[in-house]
């Protein structure tokens, strides 16, 4: 009854497909572990649009306000901050936000000032290199990171700096310009935070 | 009772003849060459530093919440409020720090006397495999008290993987589970912190023992006692110059580890925090994901690493190269059995080239650390005055970066053709007392 003669072709066969199937079979199995890790739908869900009066903000002055868990800077800059801003253009990545930086604002802010009013500033502050908040440096003086400051912000992480539209400056870790959320003005003292002009219209 | 002992024993060896002689092999008949000094203290050390990470940790989590909402303020409960819970936790704090200590001057241990070459590569290999998964353990670990820091630290390492082009962004939100580190990271953090690290890492140290027993222990003449002449007190077939693990390294292992404890005692009684240096001023504030602490740094142990990253700067808008330079620099780690080509182990009797190499190298190591740190940075203005820092720290940094990468360009160029001026390595290891 048994055979003696072992058929190699046969088992190599039988091995390598076993292994086929066995192996799909594991890798289907993985998949829920891996996208088990994935935001939650919880998670998903808390990142609604946030509106702030801006009304209170003094020339000069910035605020921070949380969308998505994420600091936003609103800064209302003043007339002589605005002057500096075109100066600054030789020694910046992507001055015009064009390049590198093509992507990190909405079409309506990508413009000298990146902004929808040239005065108020919305920025997501998180530096570009690893997801730092930069510290808000607004007034004009020699700094011991850069002695020709025109005011900005500079990342105390790995020391990344940026002018006073969130457009990086050549020479740091950071590789693009900060980015722009989506927002518009309700009126004249109220904006929303995650809203296009447009969608709101 | 001595009947009762033995009956027991030939109980147990009836079922499981190999246990014995598995003992034997790994203690009292492995033998290790008798040359050993002072640098071989720190691997037994690891391994009791381990086991105090294990124990301590296991008592945490009987009173740690894993929750952004209740970690900071539970870690301060095992603090204040549990019995003894600030020395459990202090003891498993500093012993992170004190790991790394001895783990690096393990590491150095073998580049001084070549434990890496031929036929050690697998027993480095599983070394540098172990250290990796320390680091990811340690920095895990980091994250759990929710500081402040732990949360920037989180947020910092984890964004490394959004440098890498296409997928980045989608990486980082599948560590993170969230769009910042949040609970959810929290949670699987702990969870690997506490069980799949700590078995990947038991079983690396098995593997790291195992391979080390079947090709026997490197010493500091880098002689092979296997090929010298054989027959000592014990064994007329093992190796002349050799003695049994057990009792002899074991009771030598004791006193290393009794002044270890002397020392590790004292920075838990008098010096936990370690000037901020193991335990971190900014942790204790609770993570606030608005507000950036304004020095950040990792712990000191990620700190020549970490200047890697900072010194290297953005290229072709993308701040990959940062990453891939600190990556690459424990990379290189791993290769340097096939980077380094002498046939000479021990330092004692390498060329001079590799001398002073090593010694660069290792100075390399601090001054990186230095800059990681942030200590260049405010050394600078309180020397020199008034002059561009960024500048300075950069130009310092960079050359310390080019000086570590530069190790291993020697040690490939230098170890091959001839042009390292060896010693002559002598027969048998060197040992004046017999």
């Amino acid at each position: 009854m048994a055979n003696e003669v072992v058929d190699h072709g046969r088992r190599r066969f039988l091995t390598a497909t076993t292994a086929v199937v066995g192996g799909v079979g594991v890798i289907a199995a993985a998949v829920p572990f891996i996208k088990s890790w994935e935001p939650s739908a919880r998670a998903k869900s808390a990142g609604a649009p946030v509106t702030v009066d801006i009304s209170k903000i003094e020339a000069g002055q910035k605020v921070t306000y949380p969308w998505r868990g994420l600091p936003v800077f609103v800064v209302n800059r003043t007339k002589e901050q605005l002057d500096a801003l075109p100066r600054q253009d030789g020694r910046l990545v992507d001055a015009k936000s064009d390049g590198s930086s093509a992507e990190q604002q909405p079409k309506y802010a990508q413009n000298g000032t990146r902004s929808i009013k040239p005065e108020w500033l919305v920025m997501v502050a998180l530096c570009t290199h690893l997801g730092c908040v930069p510290d808000f440096v607004p007034v004009m003086k020699p700094e011991p990171f850069d002695p020709e400051w025109k005011g900005g912000f500079y990342c105390p992480c790995h020391k990344s700096r940026y002018d006073l539209a969130g457009r990086v400056y050549a020479g740091v870790p950071a590789p693009k310009n900060m980015l722009i959320p989506p927002y518009h003005f309700v009126d004249d003292t109220h904006i929303q935070i995650g809203v296009d002009p447009k969608e709101a219209g | 009772m001595a009947t009762v002992f033995s009956r027991i024993g030939d109980w147990v060896n009836e079922r499981a003849p190999n246990l014995a002689p598995t003992y034997r092999k790994h203690m009292t008949e492995y033998y290790a060459p008798k040359n050993f000094n002072l640098w071989y203290y720190f691997g037994s050390l690891a391994l009791l530093v381990l086991v105090n990470q294990i124990v301590t940790g296991i008592f945490l989590t009987m009173n740690y919440k894993t929750s952004a909402a209740e970690a900071f303020a539970s870690v301060e409960y095992i603090m204040r409020d549990v019995e003894w819970g600030w020395l459990i936790r202090y003891m498993h704090s500093t012993g992170a720090s004190l790991f790394f200590v001895v783990v690096f001057l393990h590491m150095f241990r073998g580049l001084m006397y070549g434990s890496y070459q031929k036929p050690r590569e697998l027993v480095w290999l599983l070394g540098m495999l172990i250290f990796l998964v320390l680091m990811a353990e340690a920095f895990m670990g980091y994250v759990l008290p929710w500081g402040n820091m732990s949360f920037w630290g989180a947020k910092v390492i984890i964004s490394l993987f959004g440098t890498i082009p296409v997928v980045g962004n989608s990486l980082v939100e599948w560590i993170m589970g969230d769009y910042l580190p949040a609970d959810a990271t929290l949670n699987r953090f702990f969870a690997l912190h506490v069980i799949a690290l700590p078995l990947v890492l038991l079983l690396l140290v098995v593997l790291h023992l195992a391979a080390l027993h079947e090709v026997g222990s490197n010493n500091p003449d880098g002689v092979d006692v296997k090929h010298g002449p054989k027959g000592n007190r014990w064994d007329a077939n093992k190796p002349a110059d050799a003695i049994p693990f057990h009792p002899y390294y074991t009771v030598k292992d004791l006193v290393g580890v009794g002044f270890f404890l002397i020392i590790a005692a004292f920075i838990i009684f008098f010096a936990p925090t370690f000037g901020g240096w193991f335990l971190e001023h900014d942790n204790f504030v609770p993570a606030n994901n608005l507000v950036t602490p304004t020095h950040i740094k990792p712990v000191w142990y990620f700190t020549p690493f970490y200047a890697i990253l900072r010194m290297i700067p953005s290229l072709f808008s993308t701040a990959i190269w940062g990453v891939l330079g600190m990556f690459g620099a424990i990379v290189l780690l791993f290769l340097l059995p096939w980077i380094d080509a002498g046939k000479v182990r021990s330092i004692r009797y390498r060329g001079t080239g590799f001398k002073v190499a090593l010694g660069l190298f290792v100075l390399s190591f601090i001054a990186l650390g230095a800059v990681g740190a942030g200590v260049v940075a405010e050394v600078i203005p309180a020397w020199f005055g008034n002059v561009d820092v960024t500048f300075w720290e950069n130009s310092f940094g960079r050359l310390w970066t080019i000086v570590y990468f530069g190790f291993f360009v020697f040690m490939w160029v230098y170890t091959r053709g001839g042009r390292e001026k060896t010693k002559p390595v002598p027969e048998r290891v060197v040992y004046d007392h017999d």
